[in-house]
């Protein structure tokens, strides 16, 4: 949400003296609303023209920070309602709840344990919510401590009591925890408690209004690494309460919703819990903290938050290179596609459901489609020869017979020439693979 | 301190469409189901309205799904040699809000079905369920083609939703619902100009059937450029609030047939170990699926696995409860 360069220019000095380096204050402003140039290099701003442009320039919703090192989860700084007219930027923190009362060790245990990979990608929860179900100060440390030797990932606290806080978080401030909560009846000790060991704190209302209010008396007391909890738990009313905090903070640039927001999982069944922590990640949680913690649970969202947060101006991409599909041998047929990940996949899935081995060479495109590329000569006769050559295929195969997309035909006659390989015109449509396959190689 | 709610304006809503026919109006389902009407983004009651459910359809076929993860057999293999026990159980067992029959085996490479065998799988539906049918034919368009007409002649009154046309084959299927007052599935190819083009052909061949048309943006699965189908779907709602009539028809989607395509649906427990277990995997890979497409405004779904169906159907439900300030 930055300024006009104008905007900037009403609160320059208006001197041309070129102290800050550009001919004219008008060219600094530009230079500014550009971000090509920071307030700083000019020495004459006044200080109320500095606030004014510092609040103004301040992203709509803050960057607060939860760990340290290479565990650490950035929250926050949105700038967008809807992906498609920029892109989401840090992606939904997934937090795993535990329980003091539960068998803490092994859940921990069971939750270091969670990572996937997939698409050629690394998943990962990143935090670890620890509560205080007890009541009982002493049992919550325990919690804590045990927790904390357990994993290095961030930490979450939850606990309502400040003494209970107090406790657990004596054992783990250096990792820098999010203190979870601030609420009405606490907020000055959970404050304090915060502010004193320099970690970020959940602000909760019992409404959006209550939430406001106390953002407000918590900033008062000097504390503005904040993550936003308006209290909900039903599915429908969390909706609309992350809805408005996101909007009006990106909308209204309203100060007390400008931080991160946070969503608690209320359903009993895994499967609807997973569901509900997907509706959260998809509108505007920048964490949420969920008690299943199976693999086969997990796995569904974290490849939702992935997509979610991809950049949408960006075609993804897969490695341009030779893929086996099952274990393919030097008789086993060639499938030559682009390295747009969305036609890899799709290619990728027939050819597997084919239940041939193959191997399918994937030529770097930039990360566009077939006929797109065809358009732009990314996909030509000289590329796929030299993709056949650098993938080192002529030595894992001794058949000379590629499968080239329908949709690219005419590339037959010139390919064969430059290659050196028959070309196999195949199907138009990945969906025709399964049937074309065992047609010609069955 | 009091917030000030943010509720935007809408200039305009999605149109209404009823799928099916009553005794009374000429078909004989036992109900109709109305689809669409939303004046606010999904589930922001706060703002405006949003009178109908999304629902759920479950698929049957024409012939055994030889073709589905063998998991399903546990569910279907009972029935699955008769579309008419499929759609019972599927309704009856599994709650499915309406029936989507694929006429798969018409396709020549496989069953080759005749247009005479394929009205016979459509009735055979028709008597065993009284709730409101999509009938889509097998994929090739040549074949589609011959099925539509006799299809909607032999269920006509039925107020069917009939798919699917496509830019560059949408007239012989336009053509049928028209004359027999039929519902059409606009399928697009994951592209908003693609959508509304194709919105404007149909309904120059016929004003009457502006009004009647689904939209099929084209949905991938989680994990298979989902994002991509929710932010089309996205920018469409959002256009159809803003005015743009062209885009202010309801959506459906085949979630369950393409999630059952995606490697994590279907790859079992020994070859991924770092997965987790197959079929809860599956049916979250199809509900999480879902759950994206209802956030993105989707009103029909077309589901596979009955628990996947269950899950999402209570999703709804919590989805659907007043937010209002």
């Amino acid at each position: 949400m930055g300024l006009t360069g104008l905007e900037i220019y009403k609160h320059l000095p208006k001197t041309n003296c070129k102290d800050c380096g550009s001919p004219t204050c008008l060219a600094f402003a530009m230079a500014l609303a550009s971000g090509k140039a920071s307030l700083d290099a000019c020495p004459h701003v006044t200080d109320e023209a500095k606030e004014a442009l510092d609040s103004a320039s301040a992203p709509p919703i803050k960057l607060v920070k939860v760990g340290v090192g290479d565990n650490v989860v950035e929250l926050g700084e949105e700038t967008e309602i809807f992906r498609h007219d920029k892109r989401f930027f840090h992606p939904t923190g997934v937090a795993v709840l535990i329980s003091d009362t539960d068998d803490v060790a092994a859940k921990a245990e069971a939750f270091e344990a969670l990572e996937f990979h997939r698409v050629g990608m690394d998943y990962k929860t990143d935090l670890v919510a620890v509560k205080c179900d007890s009541g009982d100060a002493a049992k919550f440390k325990a919690a804590v401590e045990t927790v904390a030797g357990k994993t290095a990932k961030a930490m979450i606290l939850i606990a309502d009591d400040p003494a209970v806080m107090e406790a657990g978080l004596g054992v783990v401030a250096d990792r820098k925890p999010l203190v979870c909560a601030a609420t009405a009846d606490n907020f000055e000790k959970m404050t304090e408690l915060a502010k004193g060991k320099e970690c970020p704190l959940v602000v909760r209302g019992k409404d959006l209004h209550e939430t406001a209010e106390l953002v407000e008396k918590v900033v008062a007391l000097g504390h503005k690494d904040l993550v936003l909890d308006s209290g909900a738990r039903e599915t429908s009313k969390v909706l609309a309460d992350l809805t408005q905090f996101r909007r009006l903070a990106v909308r209204k640039k309203f100060r007390p919703f400008g931080y991160p927001a946070i969503a608690f999982t209320s359903k009993e069944d895994p499967r609807e819990e997973v569901i509900q922590a997907g509706v959260y990640m998809s509108k505007y949680a920048d964490v949420v903290v969920m008690k299943a913690a199976e693999k086969q649970q997990l796995l569904p969202l974290l490849s939702w938050r992935q997509n979610l947060y991809t950049d949408p101006q960006k075609p993804i991409a897969v490695e341009a290179k030779l893929y086996d599909i099952g274990t393919p041998g030097e008789e086993s047929p060639v499938y030559v596609t682009t390295n747009f990940s969305l036609t890899y996949f799709i290619v990728e899935g027939e050819v597997e459901s084919s239940r041939i081995p193959s191997r399918i060479l994937s030529v770097d495109t930039g990360g566009v489609s077939v006929l797109t590329a065809y358009a732009d000569n990314k996909f030509s006769a000289e590329t796929i020869a030299e993709a056949i050559k650098k993938s080192g295929l002529e030595e894992k195969v001794k058949h000379r017979k590629l499968v080239l997309p329908g949709h690219v035909a005419v590339l037959k006659g010139a390919l064969e020439e430059e290659s050196g390989w028959d070309v196999i015109v195949g199907p138009r449509e990945a969906s025709g693979i399964t049937k074309f396959s065992k047609d010609n190689f069955a | 301190m009091a917030v000030e709610i943010l509720k935007e304006k809408y200039r305009s809503k999605v149109g209404e469409v009823v799928l099916g026919a009553t005794k009374d109006q000429g078909g004989t389902r036992s109900h109709t189901i109305t689809v669409g009407g939303e004046s606010a983004l999904p589930y922001l009651h706060f703002e405006g309205e949003i009178p109908n459910r999304p629902v759920l359809a479950l698929e049957v076929w024409d012939m055994v799904p030889e073709e589905w993860d063998p998991l399903f057999e546990k569910y279907y293999g009972d029935v699955w040699n008769d579309p008419g026990a499929w759609a019972r159980k599927c309704v009856e067992e599994y709650g499915a809000d309406l029936i989507q029959i694929r006429l798969k085996g018409a396709d020549p490479d496989l069953k080759d079905a005749s247009v005479e065998d394929c009205i016979a799988s459509v009735k055979k539906v028709l008597e065993a369920v009284g709730v409101p049918l999509i009938v889509v034919g097998c994929g090739k368009a040549e074949k589609d083609n011959l099925l539509y007409a006799p299809i909607a002649e032999a269920a006509a009154g039925e107020n069917l939703l009939i798919g699917v046309a496509e830019l560059e084959n949408y007239k012989a299927v336009t053509s049928a619902c028209m004359a027999n007052q039929h519902n059409i599935i606009a399928q697009s190819p994951i592209d908003i100009n693609i959508c509304k083009q194709l919105n404007i052909l149909i309904a120059e061949m016929s004003t009457a059937m502006a009004s009647r048309i689904i939209i099929d943006p084209t949905i991938a699965a989680l994990g298979y450029g989902i994002e991509y189908s929710y932010s089309i779907m996205e920018r469409a709602r959002n256009g159809a609030l803003q005015g743009d009539k062209m885009l202010a028809m309801p959506m459906i989607g085949n979630v369950g047939l393409e999630s059952w395509r995606a490697k994590e649906a279907n790859a079992s427990s020994e070859d991924e170990p770092g997965w987790g277990e197959q079929e809860e995997r599956g049916v979250l890979w199809e509900a999480t699926t879902a759950m994206a497409y209802l956030q993105s405004g989707i009103d029909i779904m077309v589901m596979r696995h009955p628990d996947a169906l269950k899950a999402i159907k209570a999703n709804i439900d919590d989805l659907i409860k007043d937010n209002s300030y």
